[in-house]
């Protein structure tokens, strides 16, 4: 089958590689009709998450028809349309049963290998490293889904690829984003107007937020999310967010704080993005933490910071201090998707939200290298690539 | 391996000279290595790379001249954090918007212990559990399932399916009185073995005849963890491999990470017992072939999908 390849850092092929096989009896194989490149891809791409190996296949969201089925997958059935969550997980570990999907204990099968970075391992995760399980991603023809009786949803309205593919990883982990801080009546601010982003400012209103405000340094993202959401914004290259803020809360500062940008934020003071980026360039950090230091800066006393975007270790200067002595409650995780699948599919088939609103771009996974150069490089104003096999 | 000592000095003599390797194109070129990682090539950008290079050779220059017992390398970076506090200040100063320079700053005020912290927890060796007095060694390894005391046990009970979990095992026979392991020399060694101890639902132990090649012996105790958490499984095996060849071939029998060989076990023991089996990736299709087993021994880390 064709897939989408990590060749090293900013370098990947479409390859011919061997079709998946059905390793365990829970397992199923999908043809996947439609996948999507996750702004978490792009720090594969960057080669800041380690333990990647040349030839690993990439992609962890996708969906797509089953078409092997494993004797111990009792509740699906060849044929059936599908849409898989990015973490794998067993469904009957201490953690699966109270719901916390993305810590599951059993899936990673290289877990010693995570343990040693962070003492216990979370659940692994398709095409996203060897520390985090070696699992063949979805960005292919085809893909193996392991747990098939815990994680897939099965659709079976006739809603599009389109609207229900962000059931994998975006939707629910920006919801979760929201879910974690948002309470009715809140003013609510969001880092970046990514999908998460975008997403979160959606979900936030559904969750009865009054007041959304996104922020970002992009112009086109930022109308995008104001068209589709009703959001406030706040572009961070001509306005000091703090200082914004406060006045748009006449100096409380937002209730709920929502970081959804991850391990390669910018900063709008040249010599704070420096800093960061020759560190961790130089390997002295893993993350460039701006924005959740922002976040906990702006955030009001008392209030939730929720972090949602993605980070693979240490960060320097971390304003713990702040966090403390204003007694904020911190929130944060990879989302437990499973948990959100079915209310999320119940408000797209209800129409509470089209979740299409996001793409900017369709593709073939043949063009996968290149939507990833568009992706990384916010060229032609990309928002969300799709990618069809 | 060489001991913790020995590979801590080499470890800091790298990071000396990646500091040089890191510092010196940071102070001769900043302008080509800020435009390499990406930033915008002014003079402000070119003076923060050039301070982090000054910090790398200082730090480099500190850990090399110390030759084989170099000065721990957090010292180096809490001197750097100093000069990280100096480059936030000047910084923030240039910065157009002056309320930040406060709020930055209590950011970064005394957070130069963090370092300190991250630094000594990341240097902290894994725990030796594997305490070598003349041949012996006892590994102790833990897991925590989801099941209750009974059922662990039970799926332990079951000798012959051991192997299925612990690789360095061949077969177990049913009543645990033969045992049969893959060696790395030699093709195996087996060894008959007898029941010590068998509490249903608590305890199970086994210790080799007299007369095997590889005295040895084992305990298995399940205990109810606290709340409603499961099952704490808690193994402890002891091998008294003889001098010589053979006895070099079994020291190897649990790989040159005993612990790690056995904590994978359990882990191994905890999917059988949750998910009904071992769970695999696309990089772990291999199973328990003998090549898997022998890469293993040969020290490589973590579990079955760290080959290949």
């Amino acid at each position: 089958m064709r897939a989408n390849t990590w060749q090293g850092r900013n370098k990947l092929s479409v390859e011919t590689v061997p079709d998946p096989q059905l390793l365990n009896a829970r397992d199923a194989i999908v043809k996947v009709s439609s996948t999507a490149i996750c702004g978490s891809d792009l720090h594969l791409y960057d080669g800041y998450i380690p333990t990647m190996r040349k030839g690993d296949v990439l992609g962890h969201e996708f969906m797509g028809e089953v078409v092997e089925l494993g004797p111990g997958v009792g509740n699906l059935a060849i044929g059936d349309r599908v849409v898989v969550p990015f973490p794998i997980a067993c469904g009957s570990c201490y953690n699966c049963k109270r719901e916390l999907y993305s810590v599951c204990e059993n899936s990673n099968p290289n877990a010693a290998i995570a343990e040693k970075l962070m003492g216990h391992s979370p659940a692994a995760i398709y095409g996203y490293s060897h520390m985090l399980g070696g699992f063949a991603g979805g960005q292919a023809e085809y893909a193996r889904v392991p747990f098939a009786d815990v994680g897939p949803i099965k659709i079976e309205s006739d809603l599009t690829d389109e609207q229900v593919l962000f059931l994998s990883d975006v939707f629910p982990t920006a919801f979760m984003g929201a879910d974690m801080a948002v309470t009715p009546g809140d003013v609510v601010a969001i880092w970046g107007a990514g999908p998460i982003g975008m997403f979160a400012a959606a979900s936030a209103k559904m969750l009865g937020a009054e007041r959304v405000i996104v922020i970002d340094r992009f112009d086109y993202r930022l109308d995008r999310v104001a068209k589709h959401t009703g959001a406030d914004t706040i572009n961070y290259a001509d306005v000091a967010p703090m200082d914004a803020l406060n006045e748009m809360t006449a100096g409380r500062g937002p209730d709920a704080c929502i970081e959804a940008v991850g391990l390669e934020a910018h900063s709008a003071n040249p010599a704070i993005h420096a800093y960061d980026r020759v560190k961790q360039a130089g390997r002295q950090q893993t993350e460039r933490p701006e924005a959740v230091r922002e976040a906990i800066l702006a955030c009001r006393t008392g209030g939730t910071v929720s972090i949602m975007g993605a980070y693979g270790g240490f960060a320097d200067k971390f304003p713990l201090g702040q966090m403390m002595n204003k007694g904020l409650t911190i929130r944060q995780g990879q989302c437990h998707v499973q948990r959100y699948l079915k209310p999320l599919l119940g408000r797209i088939e209800a129409g509470e939200i089209d979740p299409t609103f996001i793409i900017s771009h369709r593709m073939k996974l043949e063009q996968a290298p290149e939507a990833y150069e568009i992706f990384k490089n916010k060229k032609e104003d990309c928002t969300k690539v799709v990618l069809t096999p | 391996m060489g001991s913790a000592g020995e590979s801590g000095a080499g470890l800091g003599k790298a990071l000396g000279w990646a500091s040089f390797a890191l510092g010196a194109p940071l102070v001769a070129i900043p302008g080509r290595v800020a435009r390499a990682v990406g930033l915008d090539d002014t003079p402000g950008t070119r003076w923060t790379a050039r301070s982090v290079g000054v910090r790398e050779l200082v730090a480099g220059a500190g850990i090399l001249a110390q030759g084989r017992k170099p000065m721990p390398g957090v010292w180096s970076r809490v001197a750097g954090d100093g000069m990280d506090v100096a480059l936030l200040i000047s910084g923030l100063r240039s910065a157009r918007d002056r309320r930040k320079v406060g709020a930055a700053l209590a950011a970064v005020g005394g957070i130069a212990a963090l370092d300190i912290l991250a630094a000594a927890r990341l240097s902290r060796r894994t725990h030796p559990s594997r305490t070598s007095d003349g041949s012996a060694f006892t590994v102790r390894a833990g897991v925590t399932v989801n099941h209750p005391a009974e059922e662990a046990y039970a799926l332990w009970r079951d000798f012959a399916r051991l192997p299925e979990f612990m690789t360095h095992l061949r077969s177990v026979s049913a009543d645990g009185t033969h045992w049969v392991a893959e060696a790395p020399v030699k093709d195996a060694v087996e060894w008959d073995a007898t029941i010590v101890a068998d509490e249903p639902g608590r305890l199970l132990s086994w210790k080799s005849a007299p007369g095997a090649d590889v005295p040895n012996s084992g305990s298995v105790r399940f205990e109810r963890a606290p709340g409603d958490r499961g099952t704490e499984v808690r193994v402890e095996l002891t091998y008294e491999p003889p001098a010589g060849k053979l006895g070099n071939a079994v020291a190897g029998l649990l790989g040159q990470e005993p612990r790690q060989q056995v904590t994978d076990d359990l882990r191994r023991f905890k999917q059988i017992l949750e998910t009904g089996e071992v769970v695999r990736s696309e990089a772990t299709p291999e199973g328990r072939r003998q090549s898997v087993v022998l890469a293993k021994r040969a020290g490589a880390p973590g579990g079955e999908g760290s080959k290949a």
